[in-house]
Formats: C-alpha cells, sequence, structure tokens
C-alpha cells in the first residue's frame, strides 16, 4: 500500500541528492550575487532594484519551473523532444529581429525590467532532440570498419545527422546573435557523442588539433615548429613498416599538421580583436597590458588570489564589492567566492559542480532507457563545460568566454535554463522504473 | 545497442576526464589562493589607499607666553596621473581658474621626473578653503585627485623671521635618505624650524581607506584597525623676547647688520636680529611664495642671509677686552700699566692709527679704544717670555681668544652657524712664508683686525662672558618643548674660558663702563642704568668700516648683553651704541626715556645713504 502511495506522490523517484545539491548551489549562489553587488545603501534582500532582489525573483520562478516539469508525464519530453528544438530555434531566429539590442548583442526578448534569451533554452532543447535521435539511431562506433571514402558518408550518415542539431544552433546563435560564448556550449555535446559511440580517432584528432593550435600560438617560430614536426613524423618511421603506404600516410600526417600549424596563423589573424586578445591573454602571448585587455582576467586572479587559505569572510570581499572584477555578479561570479570564501569555498564550491555533473552521469547510467541516458550525458557535458570554461578563465587556464557559472551566475535565463534542464533529467530519472521500453 | 555493453566503460573515461578537470582546478586554485601571495599585495594597491595624515605642527611661544607661529589650514590637490581617466576636465580648470593648457601642463610635470605618472604629486599648491569646498563637491568626478590637507605656517608678529626659519618641500636628497619624508612634504628649512624639526613635526599617521573601482572613497579597511593616528607637534617655548625683538628690528630698520641680545646668566638668546629683515609671512607657501623667495634671493642687500649668525665681521676695538684680559691673567700688564700713543703705534711707524687723546691706562685704555696700547698688549702677550720661540706665544694667544668662542662653532642649536677665524701658525706661514712674520707683523690682530673674523653671536657671547666674568652658557634659542621644560644638557653647563683672574675681569668691565661714563659711548649713556660696553669701528675690504658696539647691563647681575654690527656705518659709537642703549634700556627697564634718539635711530637708513644724522661722534 504504502508503495502505490509512493508511485503516485509527485516526488516518487525523485534522486533527492541532486535535488539537495542543486538547492545547495543556487542558495550558495544567491549568497555570493548578494556579496558581489552589496552595498550599504542597500541592504533589504527585497528590493528588486538590485539584482539580489531579481535573482531572488527569478530563483522563485525556477522553483516554479522545476515543479511543473516534475508534474508533467514525462513522456510529454520524449514526444515533443523535437517540437521544443524547432519552437525554440525559430525563436532563436526570430530574436534578432523581434528583440530588442542589449550590448550590441541581439539576443534578448525583454519584459521591462526582466529580459529572456532564447539561446540559453537551446541548450535542453538540443539536448532533447539529440537524445531523441541517438535513442532511435546508432552511430557508427569504433573504428572497426576500414577508412574507405565511397562509404563514408553512408557509414557516418547518423554522426552527420547529430552533429547537424548541434551545428545549426551554434551557426544561428552565432552568427545571428553574435553570442560566440552561448554558440561555443554546443561543442559539450562531443561527450555526448562519444558516449554514444564517435570514435576515439576523432577526440584524439579533435585534440590533436587543438594542440598545433597552441603550440603554434606559443612557439613563435613557425618555422622552428614544422621542422620539429619533420623530425618526429621522421622518427616515426623507425617504428612502422616502411610500406609504401605507411609511408605516404605519415607525409599526409605531417603534412595535414603543417595544414594545422599554417592555418592557425591565417585563422588567428582573422579573429575579431578582441578574441585574439582573449587568446593572447591566456597564452601571455605578446606584452599584454593589465590595464586594458588584460584587466579582466588579472583583477579575477587578484580576487581570488587574495582570498586566501579561509577568505576574507563574508561580505569582507573588497575586489568584487567595489567592481574591481568586471561582472562580477554573472560570469566572474566565481572571484566573489574565491575572495570571501577562500581556497575552502572555492574547492567546496568546484567539488559541489562535480559532484552534481558525477551524479548525473551514475543517474544516467542506471538508465534502462537510451532516451533518458543520452539527455542525462547532454545534461552532465553542458554542466561540465559550464564549469570547466567559466571557472577555467577566472583562474587564467582558459580564454574569457563570456558564459555562467551553473546555478551560480545571476541571470534568469542561465537558471531557468539550468533547471529546466536538470529537472527534465530528474523526472526521466524518476520515471524510469515506470519506463518498460 | 548491440555494443552499448562496450560503449558503457566510456562512462569511466568520462567521468575520469570530468574528475582530472576538476582536480587540474583545485590544484590551480591552491596555488593562487594558499601559495602565491603575490596576489594579495595587488589587492590591497587595487582597493585601499593609504592617506596620510598630516598633523599640525608646533606653534613656537617667545618666552612670555606671547604667540610666535601658528598654523592655518592649507589644501593641496593632488594628482596620480595614471589614475586619472574621464576627468572632467573643464570643470576642475573652472574651479581651479586654470586654462586647459595650464591644466595639460601641470599633468606633463607630474609625469616627468622626478615625479612620475604613478606616484601623487601636487597639482595645486595650497588652495583656500572656499577652493576646497568647492572642489570636494564635485571631486568624484576628477578621479586621480584628491585634496590632501595640511597646514602651513602664519606669523602674528611679522618679527624673528631668520631666527624662526622657514619651511618648505622637502629636498629629493633628503627624502630619499629619510623614510620619514616623501616627496612633497614639508620640513623646516631654516632657523629653528630646521633645528627644532623633529619636535615641532610631530608624527605623521595614516588612514587606510577602501576605494571602488571609480576611485570613490567607499570607507574605512577594517573600521581603521590599522589606521595610526597623527601626533601633533610639540609647542616650542623659545627664548626669545618678543617685544624686544620687535623693537630692535624697528631700530635695525634701513640698516645692514645684525643685532644678538643674550642673557648671560642663561645663555638664553634674547633676541636675534639680523637686517635687513623680510615679513616671515611672505613664505608660507601659496602662489605666492616663490615669487617672494625669487624676490629676497635676488635682493642685493641679501635679506634672506642671517648675518647674526653666518656673516664674519672683523671685531674691531670690542676685541681688545678680550686682549686686556688674556695680558693680566698673564701677569703682564696691570691697572696702572700705560703705554705710549703717538696717534698710533710707534714701533710700526704710528699704524695702526689711533685718535687723539691723552695717555691711557689700562681703564681707560678700554675707555677710550686706544690703538697703540693694545698693540703694545699684543706683544706682550705674544713675545713674552714664558714662551722662547714668538710661535709658542702666538699659539697661547689663539688659544686663550679661541676659549672665548671665536674660531669655534659655539654650538648652539641654530643651523648653519659658522666658527669664524681666529688665523692658525699654519696660516701665517703660508701668506709671509715660514719665519717670514713677527708679532709686529700681525699686530693689527690685537686690534681686531687684520685675519680675525667672528660672527655676531660670537660676539656677543664674549660680552656674555665678561659681564659673567669668565664663563658662558652656550647661546640657545629653546627654553622648553612641549610640556617638558627641559633642553639640551650642554644649554644648561656653564663653559669656563681661558681668563680666570676676576681681578682682571673687574679691570676691564670699569673700563667698560666708564666707555659710557666718559668714553666713547658717552653719549649713548642709558640714564638710571650701569651700563658697560665698548665701541668698536672695524674696518674691512667693504667700504666705510663697520660700526660695532657691544655692551652689558646693569654691571651687578647683569640681565642681558648686546652686541650689535652695522655694516659700512662707519664710527661704533655713532651707530651701534645709541641702539644698544636703547634696547638695554627698553630691556632693563621697561621703558624708553629717550623718544628722540630711537626716533633718529628708527629713522636712519643707511642703506638708500639717507643720513639723519650729522653729528659726529668720536
Amino acid at each position: 500500500m504504502a508503495l502505490r502511495r509512493n508511485e503516485n506522490s509527485l516526488f516518487y523517484g525523485v534522486d533527492r541528492i541532486t535535488v539537495i545539491t542543486y538547492t545547495l548551489l543556487v542558495l550558495m549562489g544567491w549568497l555570493n550575487i548578494y556579496a558581489a553587488v552589496y552595498n550599504e545603501e542597500h541592504k533589504n534582500i527585497l528590493d528588486i532594484s538590485q539584482k539580489y532582489g531579481k535573482q531572488l525573483i527569478w530563483i522563485a520562478g525556477a522553483a516554479i519551473l522545476a515543479f511543473s516539469i516534475l508534474v508533467i508525464d514525462a513522456g510529454f519530453y520524449t514526444v515533443f523532444a523535437y517540437w521544443f528544438y524547432a519552437i525554440i530555434l525559430l525563436l532563436c531566429l526570430l530574436v534578432p529581429f523581434l528583440g530588442r539590442e542589449v550590448k550590441g548583442s541581439r539576443s534578448w526578448f525583454r519584459f521591462g525590467d526582466f529580459g529572456i534569451q532564447p539561446a540559453e533554452f537551446m541548450k535542453f532543447a538540443t539536448s532533447l532532440a539529440l537524445a531523441k535521435f541517438l535513442s532511435n539511431e546508432n552511430l557508427i562506433v569504433l573504428s572497426r570498419y576500414r577508412l574507405r571514402f565511397k562509404d563514408l558518408f553512408k557509414n557516418y550518415k547518423n554522426t552527420f545527422i547529430a552533429v547537424t542539431f548541434l551545428i545549426v544552433p551554434m551557426l544561428i546563435i552565432k552568427v545571428l546573435q553574435d553570442e560566440t560564448g552561448l554558440a561555443i556550449v554546443f561543442v559539450a555535446f562531443i561527450i555526448v557523442l562519444y558516449r554514444e559511440g564517435l570514435s576515439i580517432n576523432i577526440l584524439i584528432f579533435g585534440l590533436i588539433t587543438v594542440i598545433l593550435f597552441v603550440l603554434s600560438l606559443v612557439v613563435a617560430e613557425t618555422n622552428t615548429l614544422l621542422i620539429w614536426m619533420g623530425v618526429i613524423t621522421a622518427c616515426g618511421f623507425l617504428f612502422i613498416r616502411r610500406t609504401k603506404k605507411n609511408i605516404l600516410f605519415a607525409v599526409l600526417i605531417y603534412l595535414g599538421a603543417a595544414g594545422v600549424v599554417l592555418g592557425t596563423n591565417y585563422v588567428y589573424e582573422h579573429l575579431e580583436p578582441h578574441q585574439r586578445v582573449r587568446i593572447d591573454v591566456l597564452l601571455g602571448r605578446n606584452e599584454v597590458d593589465l590595464k586594458k585587455e588584460g584587466y579582466n582576467v588579472n583583477q579575477a586572479k587578484i580576487a581570488i588570489g587574495s582570498g586566501g587559505f579561509w577568505g576574507k569572510g563574508y561580505l569582507e570581499g573588497t575586489q568584487t564589492k567595489y567592481d574591481f572584477v568586471p561582472e562580477q555578479d554573472t560570469d566572474f561570479i566565481f572571484c566573489t567566492v574565491g575572495e570571501e570564501w577562500g581556497f575552502v569555498g572555492s574547492s567546496i564550491v568546484v567539488i559541489l559542480e562535480l559532484f552534481l555533473i558525477l551524479r548525473v552521469v551514475f543517474l544516467s547510467e542506471r538508465q534502462r532507457s537510451p532516451f533518458s541516458r543520452i539527455y542525462g550525458y547532454g545534461v552532465a557535458s553542458i554542466l561540465f563545460f559550464h564549469l570547466c570554461i567559466n571557472i577555467g578563465m577566472t583562474i587564467g587556464l582558459m580564454p574569457v568566454i563570456g558564459i555562467p557559472l551553473p546555478f551560480f551566475s545571476y541571470g534568469g535565463s542561465s537558471l531557468w535554463s539550468f533547471t529546466i534542464l536538470l529537472f527534465i533529467f530528474i523526472k526521466l530519472d524518476a520515471n524510469r522504473l515506470l519506463i518498460l521500453r | 545497442m548491440n555494443n552499448n555493453a562496450q560503449l558503457a566503460d566510456r562512462k569511466f573515461i568520462i567521468g575520469g576526464f570530468f574528475v582530472l578537470i576538476a582536480i587540474v582546478y583545485i590544484i590551480r586554485l591552491f596555488y593562487l589562493q594558499v601559495i602565491d601571495k603575490s596576489y594579495e599585495a595587488s589587492a590591497r594597491n587595487n582597493a585601499l589607499q593609504t592617506l596620510t595624515e598630516y598633523p599640525p605642527r608646533g606653534f613656537i611661544y617667545d618666552r612670555n607666553g606671547k604667540l610666535l607661529v601658528i598654523n592655518e589650514a592649507s589644501y593641496d590637490l593632488m594628482v596620480t596621473p595614471k589614475l586619472v581617466k574621464g576627468c572632467d576636465t573643464m570643470a576642475l580648470c573652472e574651479i581651479l581658474e586654470i586654462t586647459k593648457e595650464e591644466f595639460l601642463k601641470r599633468i606633463k610635470k607630474a609625469c616627468q621626473a622626478p615625479n612620475s605618472p604613478r606616484k601623487q604629486s601636487i597639482f595645486e599648491k595650497q588652495m583656500s578653503s572656499a577652493t576646497n569646498a568647492k572642489l570636494q563637491e564635485k571631486l568624484y568626478r576628477f578621479r586621480g585627485f584628491y585634496v590632501q590637507s595640511r597646514t602651513v605656517r602664519k606669523y602674528p608678529r611679522p618679527i624673528a623671521a631668520h631666527l624662526l626659519g622657514y619651511i618648505g618641500e622637502v629636498s629629493k636628497e633628503k627624502a630619499e635618505k629619510d623614510s620619514y619624508y616623501k616627496e612633497g612634504d614639508y620640513i623646516g628649512i631654516s632657523g629653528m624650524e630646521r633645528s627644532y624639526e623633529e619636535a615641532l613635526r610631530g608624527k605623521k599617521g595614516t588612514r587606510i581607506v577602501v576605494k571602488d573601482v571609480h576611485n570613490k572613497e567607499v570607507g574605512r579597511y577594517m573600521n581603521g584597525k590599522y589606521d595610526t593616528a597623527a601626533v601633533a607637534g610639540k609647542p616650542l617655548y623659545c627664548t626669545i623676547d618678543a617685544s624686544l625683538q620687535e623693537y630692535g628690528e624697528r631700530l635695525m630698520k634701513g640698516k645692514k647688520g645684525a643685532l644678538v641680545a643674550i642673557e648671560p646668566s642663561t645663555g638664553e638668546i634674547l633676541c636675534l636680529i639680523s637686517a635687513p629683515g623680510y615679513d616671515p609671512n611672505l613664505l608660507v607657501g601659496g602662489k605666492e611664495r616663490n615669487k617672494n623667495f625669487a624676490k629676497l634671493v635676488y635682493d642685493s642687500t641679501l635679506p634672506l642671509f642671517n648675518r647674526a649668525i653666518q656673516a664674519e665681521y672683523p671685531p674691531g676695538s670690542t676685541f681688545k677686552l678680550i686682549d686686556a684680559l688674556i695680558a693680566q691673567n698673564d701677569g703682564l700688564i696691570n691697572r696702572s700699566t700705560m703705554y705710549p700713543c703717538a696717534r698710533g703705534y710707534p714701533p710700526m711707524g704710528g699704524k695702526p692709527k689711533c685718535h687723539p687723546h691723552g695717555p691711557v691706562d689700562l681703564v681707560n685704555s678700554v675707555a677710550q679704544s686706544c690703538n697703540s696700547y693694545y698693540s703694545y698688549v699684543f706683544r706682550e702677550i705674544v713675545d713674552q717670555k714664558k714662551y722662547p720661540k714668538f710661535i709658542d706665544g702666538y699659539n697661547h694667544w689663539r688659544d686663550m681668544v679661541m676659549s672665548f668662542g671665536p674660531g669655534t662653532k659655539l654650538g648652539t642649536d641654530l643651523p648653519y652657524d659658522r666658527p669664524g677665524k681666529v688665523p692658525s701658525v699654519k696660516y701665517y706661514d703660508k701668506v709671509f712664508g715660514k719665519n717670514g712674520w713677527r708679532s709686529n707683523t700681525i699686530v693689527s690682530l690685537g686690534i681686531g683686525q687684520a685675519e680675525l673674523l667672528l660672527m655676531p653671536l660670537q660676539m656677543a657671547n664674549v660680552v656674555a662672558t665678561i659681564a659673567n666674568r669668565g664663563y658662558y652658557y652656550i647661546p640657545h634659542t629653546v627654553k622648553g618643548i612641549g610640556n617638558e621644560k627641559e633642553i639640551d644638557k650642554k644649554f644648561k653647563e656653564k663653559v669656563y674660558v681661558g681668563v680666570q683672574n676676576q681681578e682682571a675681569y673687574t679691570n676691564v668691565i670699569d673700563g667698560m663702563q666708564r666707555c659710557f661714563d666718559a668714553g666713547t659711548a658717552y653719549y649713548s649713556r642709558i640714564p638710571g642704568v650701569v651700563a658697560c660696553g665698548k665701541t668698536g669701528t672695524a674696518e674691512n675690504p667693504h667700504g666705510k668700516s663697520h660700526a660695532v658696539f657691544m655692551a652689558f647691563a646693569p654691571r651687578e647681575k647683569p640681565q642681558i648683553v648686546i652686541a650689535c654690527l652695522i655694516e659700512n656705518a662707519g664710527f661704533g659709537g655713532t651707530w651701534s651704541a645709541p641702539i644698544v642703549s636703547l634696547m638695554i634700556e627698553k630691556y632693563v627697564t621697561g621703558k624708553v626715556t629717550r623718544p628722540e634718539l630711537e626716533k633718529k635711530m628708527e629713522a636712519v637708513d643707511l642703506i638708500q645713504g639717507k643720513n639723519l644724522i650729522t653729528t659726529e661722534f668720536h
């Protein structure tokens, strides 16, 4: 009897650990937004002219959203996955024409003081769509098949379709809305593809490309790099059978790598100036003027570094409170954590976020339904990508890309989008025992 | 789905990757927050600004508690060029009443050495409080600027400029050597302001304020836990008698020279006048200061030069007192010793010359100031039998003279005092060649001429020694610092001179008294005061003789000694004696009964050449 009652309960099967972690992160986020915006004149936490006041409204909204998501039948998300994708994609297409311009980017629908960024919601929609697609179609996995050019499209058809699901929103958001940060997030889905069978060679290929990209920017002399690569390739001949085919293959690899190196300079030269600068800042290229292009990262590091082991104490941070760190309530919220809570506090935040992500991975793996599993990996990948880039940029390990710290940063769109993202998964997970497909 | 089992293993790679990145980040955080301490300093520099609180400088009082130096609030506008950003230049120029070109010029100046764009330097000095009020209102619009409040000196009585000295911006070298000062700080540059800098300046305080990114002050750091309060400078009680100083400056107006008065029983300097002087209020600062300073520097009468302690003059006949004392002490002459005078010193063909007078004994030789007499006396001392070699005799004379102070730094508390000169044997060997000189060669030393040079302060000290009959206290200007009435112990110790023969002093003092009663200072007799004095007419290569006079009064329990020298004025009895007598009268009796003389002396302008006194005294 008791079991039945539980089954009918709204919260039946809901993973409490995930919900509690989520709640903790949101509350901690709010406390830090309060600290970042805090000033003596506005102490009332309900003051909606202040960001912490507004964030309270966003949090209340998020709670309602979460509740609603749990109420709705899990099947709804599966059935309407493509619809979500299509509708939000349409909104993303329309927003540049209907929305109002904010800070040079046309990605917001505005309602008075509050604004919504449809691109944020593209994350969960893409996760749903990708889950739907991949749960029906298998990817050609493992490099079991010989690489034959004529079979390429046939074998990798599904992979291409899956990638298209990612590329389309990326392009729309990047090209039409000029929101690099929001667009680049979709790269995270590579992890999902990998889990679902994407050849590891592609990942290695991507990794090598990135390494070469960084190397050719760090090593000032392109020629030196090319020579060294030649030497390494030549050494490679010692370990392979010197058949014609292998030698041709090695030479092709070398030429490809050389192409990346040379291409890097070309790409770098054709980047937007501010993006070039961000890369310069990260890699320590050239003389970086800490008053100008290097300012953000330097100030962020100062704020975090000055926190010490135990931090300066809540509301005692001078760097974030007095606006030395730019965007200290949104993208650089982690600086407030670092300064006021020190190493202890910032480690706890990293660990808590990581815990939530690993929990989602764990839950995904126990799903019977591939849809739920793939969606779960989508959730974990997106959260991880945000965590990795956001914290990475504040501590100088990643270039500055304007994306929020999940559940922490100020902002309704991001909080709501992460909430929807996570709670759909929680709902799917709660439902796992009822799905016998 | 067929290969799901194989793919499921990828969860470990994915999970491991997540954990790996998180570990890398935590290590990085540990490095940034715990290991690398440099960020803490950067954060401090970012948000905290250490402001200097300047304490008010100590007041200076005269010996009777009258205020000589007080303070006035002043505001400096400081600028750190590097922080200037989006400044409302127009508004700032309007408030300061400067042009935009001037604004740019000043910013440029603040950027160039010795200033630096990263350091604060003064943009506008000593603004009025009205300007400051206007500025404070809009200061948030002038990023990179801030107002430093300080105090400047103010002198209720425009007297004693040389003695008090002035303050000014600390030199670069000093700022580098002494960590207390930083460029732009004020420091005592001369006079008592310099000597007692440490007591007067107090202790700077610091206030750490938190500033936001717009350079707006948003509060105190840790509620002022690390602030240090500024400690006000200690008041200085000086030995000057303000009214005597004022009176003396009035009398010395229009003359070049110096007048020093000392209380012989303590060594306290009662007044110290260098003429021409200047109003100390001219050098307190503000826009006018540099203009005034340049004017004073280029003035041909050298008003900034403190003649009382820095100008070396031949003492002339006043020096004869020392000869008389040494000779008696050595038993070479006594009260009744007489020497011939033939309008000059006979052995050298009448040189040095003398004025006509009857034969004189010791007492009258002082009163009449006989040159021949003291040429003989000088030779008696140098060539006395005790010393077979006259060089030893000369050294004996020199040592005795120097024990009275000439040729040595007295060690007063005034900066830049000089030793004067009593020529050494080595010096004469160089001038005349070894064995190329005899006592007669240098006989004019005996009458205070030749290479002998004294500061007016040293002259006053010689009189003080005679008034005390054998000792002096090192002349000084301070009675007490702050609440302690203690001063340097060396000013409390008697310094005994080489002559301790009391009879010798009595004879000389008798002569000095007769100088007033029937001698060269007859026309400067002081009604109701038994004063003792000695005139001098110091020949010098700069034109007319300097008029010298020194005196003390009353004869018993002397209250004041004065030495006065007026440059190129002629005979000491004519010019210096009346002034000294008026001052003695004022100090000892409290009033002046000879207003006519007072008026005369006041009106004389020797610098402009207006000579109102037609009578020549001899």
